[in-house]
């Protein structure tokens, strides 16, 4: 077990499969950030990132390039979303009831429709995926060099949105306004911006966002689509956004720590085999618990998350 | 020839809401670089009015001219656009954001990066060209109300608008800041800025506005200079009818001490001993006063009286019974001791909740109302309602309305009945008159000294010194949590009080 501390190339390994566990969850998260910080729930993550596993797997069958995965797959995240929007700013349902629908929705219909889709080879089926792309120079740096700069197509992008997330969160004039219609929607209104435009752009990017997720479990690991494979994950994601303050490196940060102590739980579970798994499988859980419970003080959520808006109302 | 037409006129508006005629043919005349107020009681239409100005509502009838020249304004971002920029009564801040971006939020042209920089130097620049005193760089949270107000004015001057419409805008001002705030007016029109300030306040009319238009019932009834006319003729015309400032006082001869204090100690929200050690007695058939600057441990102590704060160290005793760590409803229905809150949409109200039901708010789970203590008699609790609206005046459509519609000077009505109508003995009252118009205010007294001639003993909180002397028989005086002197109205000049607030902080936070 104390390998990953002494050999380097067990070290690598370890953290190559603790980024690689984090990566979906780190998209699903982005895309909570913006939805949360815009003033609306996703608790719908999870049936979002399902959705995008689907769209992954079926543009990548019929097309025969992950390129058609990533579009069918961010394009049916998006639809997931859309769903949300559309019950939750357009009609003002509770957003979390919303958000619940649209999990339970996504797993039953995603385990229909794929019965029809692939005909019951969707577990034995390889679709084409992504391959890694060593990053010249920077994957030679020793250790860090090929567990960051040795991945495949969707690790950069992941990179570049939160990079690019913090930049349009914090630099730019759309980003303020988004900070602002998660806190006071009425000085939005009042300021002349859109406060539904504003929402919905943000949601209908989050489902994309929580759906690219999906696609790098299917077209960067697995290459099969099975039915309820994102397993939780967007919850976890759930729990990345309060553990991260709503900002997205916060978030990758999270999210990275979940990623190191379930690679840490797998090797656990290698070493010891006599004990039950399950004993293992709870560690990642247990930590993100503790993390939101003791860690890091009271959190506060954007003032109106949750809340409707209506300009009419007082 | 451009001179001879006002900045801002408004030509026969109307507009209906249903039924209701907000505004029922409307005019106004506002000169250049003036102040001009706008004076009403609430629910006169004044509001109303001021969001079709700022392209809130359509008019349904009706023409607004600026400089002579008639214009349509179908959103903040037209008004905006011809110069008109308004300050509602709930600020529109977003406060966990700087004051910088709060001001740029919503800004036109100016890209897509937010060079929040340089938006900061202009903007420190324009605070102090008019004597602002706002840090672009703090967060708005946490400024007092005074000067997240000063932000909302920037907001905008920093858009250019030339006509402010400033609705209530002192209404949430402690007294101290008003004096500032209205001097920052006059620095505003000195400059050139046209003003329509919303008010129901008298004196901030007289002292500062040099036109007054008085609206009631959706009418103008009168626009006069304030040179020529009197608060006492500005109430009249306001009101509808005669307002007495001097309420006769009818007296039953003071009894024995009803309500007392102890030694009583108090922390704040933030763990600070808000009240230092109050030793206070109400007797029956008085109205002790407690006056003070806001802030200075008032809220506390009514709270621990009451019975929402846990006091550290003393007694609350009442008839000579100890209910210190009773509960709330206890204390009401064992001791007779009735409560008005200062907050009362948040404390006192439940306001989503019909007008009937806010009226046993305190007394659901007795009977009559509560049948056995468990099911609610609907029936009963409507003709009580309706009892109580009837004997207290409160406008509304039905009892089954919620009580966020009504006016606050209406939902204070609904309180002071289901306190009164508990069959207290002992009042507490926190700022009874904040933010009512002058027919209220006469109403809310009138109720008051009416309980004290049948023998209630009634605590009087409030920082405005004139509605203390108009009610009061004795007036203690708080600063920093401590009693500093208890005066009869004769002893107590302005002088005098002010001696025994000084010391106090002049910020509310």
């Amino acid at each position: 077990m104390i390998d990953i501390l002494t050999d380097p190339t067990q070290l690598a390994d370890f953290l190559a499969t603790s980024l690689r566990l984090s990566v979906p969850i780190i998209f699903a998260a982005l895309g909570g950030v913006l939805s949360e910080r815009s003033g609306v729930f996703n608790i719908g993550l999870e049936g979002m990132l399902l959705a995008g596993c689907f769209g992954a797997a079926v543009g990548a069958y019929f097309f025969g390039t992950p390129f058609a995965g990533v579009a069918v797959g961010m394009f049916f995240g998006l639809l997931g979303a859309l769903i949300l929007a559309y019950l939750s700013i357009t009609l003002g349902v509770s957003q979390i009831v919303s958000g619940i629908a649209i999990n339970m929705l996504m797993l039953g219909l995603t385990a229909f429709l794929s019965r029809i889709v692939f005909e019951g080879q969707a577990n034995t089926m390889t679709l084409s995926g992504f391959k890694p792309i060593a990053i010249p120079l920077l994957s030679q740096i020793p250790v860090l060099g090929p567990v960051f700069f040795n991945q495949d197509l969707l690790v950069y992008v992941m990179y570049a949105m939160v990079a690019g997330g913090l930049w349009l969160m914090y630099r730019t004039r759309w980003g303020l306004n988004v900070r602002a219609v998660g806190e006071n929607p009425r000085a939005v209104d009042t300021a002349g911006i859109s406060v539904v435009g504003l929402r919905y752009a943000c949601v209908l990017t989050s489902g994309a966002i929580a759906g690219l997720g999906g696609c790098y479990l299917v077209l960067s690991q697995i290459f099969l689509f099975s039915e309820h494979m994102s397993a939780g994950k967007g919850f976890i994601a759930l729990a990345a956004v309060i553990l991260g303050r709503w900002n997205p490196l916060g978030a990758l940060l999270a999210c990275l720590l979940f990623g190191v102590f379930d690679a840490l739980q797998l090797r656990l579970q290698f070493a010891n085999p006599e004990v039950p798994y399950q004993a293992f499988v709870i560690l990642p859980y247990a930590v993100s618990i503790l993390a939101l419970v003791g860690l890091v003080g009271k959190p506060t959520p954007p003032a109106a998350v949750g809340i409707p808006y209506k300009r009419e109302a007082k | 020839m451009a001179t001879a037409h006002p900045h801002l006129a408004v030509e026969e508006l109307s507009r209906s809401f249903g039924p209701l005629k907000a505004n029922d043919r409307v005019s106004l005349h506002v000169a250049r670089g003036s102040v001009h107020a706008v004076l009403g009681e609430n629910g006169a239409g004044k509001t109303t009015l001021m969001n079709v100005l700022y392209g809130l509502y359509r008019p349904d009838e009706g023409r607004i001219l600026i400089d002579g020249k008639p214009v349509e304004i179908g959103s903040p971002r037209a008004a905006l656009a011809l110069g008109i920029g308004m300050v509602h009564q709930h600020f529109m801040l977003v406060g966990s954001l700087s004051v910088a971006e709060n001001v740029v939020l919503g800004l036109e042209g100016a890209g897509f990066a937010l060079d929040l920089e340089t938006h900061r130097r202009k903007l420190a620049e324009l605070s102090r060209s008019f004597g602002f005193d706002v840090d672009p760089s703090e967060l708005v949270w946490r400024l007092p109300m005074g000067v997240q107000q000063r932000v909302e004015i920037l907001k905008l001057l920093y858009r250019n608008a030339d006509i402010l419409i400033l609705d209530e805008p002192t209404s949430v001002l402690t007294p101290v800041e008003v004096g500032p705030f209205l001097d920052l007016l006059r620095r505003l029109r000195d400059a050139g800025k046209t003003i329509l300030l919303i008010t129901h306040k008298l004196e901030e009319v007289m002292s500062i506005a040099e036109r007054v238009t008085v609206m009631r019932a959706g009418r103008v009834v009168a626009e006069l200079a304030t040179a020529g006319t009197s608060p006492r003729e500005l109430a009249r015309l306001m009101v509808g009818r005669d307002v007495v400032f001097d309420i006769e006082h009818e007296r039953a001869p003071i009894g024995a001490p009803r309500l007392s204090v102890e030694g009583l100690r108090v922390k704040s929200d933030r763990g600070i001993e808000a009240v230092a050690g109050v030793d206070l007695e109400v007797r029956a058939g008085e109205i002790l006063g407690l006056a003070g600057v806001d802030g200075n441990g008032q809220a506390e102590l009514a709270e621990a009286i009451a019975g929402l704060r846990r006091p550290e160290a003393g007694q609350v005793r009442i008839d000579g019974a100890e209910v210190t760590h009773l509960s709330v409803a206890d204390r009401l229905h064992e001791h007779g001791l009735g409560y008005v809150p200062e907050d009362r949409q948040r404390t006192g109200l439940v306001l989503d909740n019909s007008v009937a039901a806010n009226t046993i708010l305190r007394s659901y789970r007795v009977e009559p109302f509560a049948r056995h203590g468990l099911f609610l008699d609907f029936p009963r609790i409507r003709a009580h309602a309706e009892r109580l609206v009837r004997a207290y005046d409160v406008r509304l459509r039905d009892v089954d309305q919620p009580v966020r519609y009504l006016s606050g000077g209406n939902q204070q009505k609904v309180i002071l009945a289901r306190e009164i109508e508990s069959d207290a003995k002992v009042l507490v009252v926190a700022q009874p008159c904040k933010g009512l118009d002058v027919g209220a205010i006469e109403f809310v007294q009138r109720t008051l000294l009416a309980q004290r001639a049948k023998g209630v003993a009634i605590l009087y909180i409030s920082t405005e010194l004139e509605h203390i002397l108009m009610a009061c028989d004795r007036i203690a005086v708080i600063a920093r949590g401590r009693i500093t002197g208890i005066l009869t109205p004769q002893e107590a000049t302005a002088e005098r009080l002010g001696l025994l607030m000084a010391g106090s902080r002049t910020e509310a936070h």
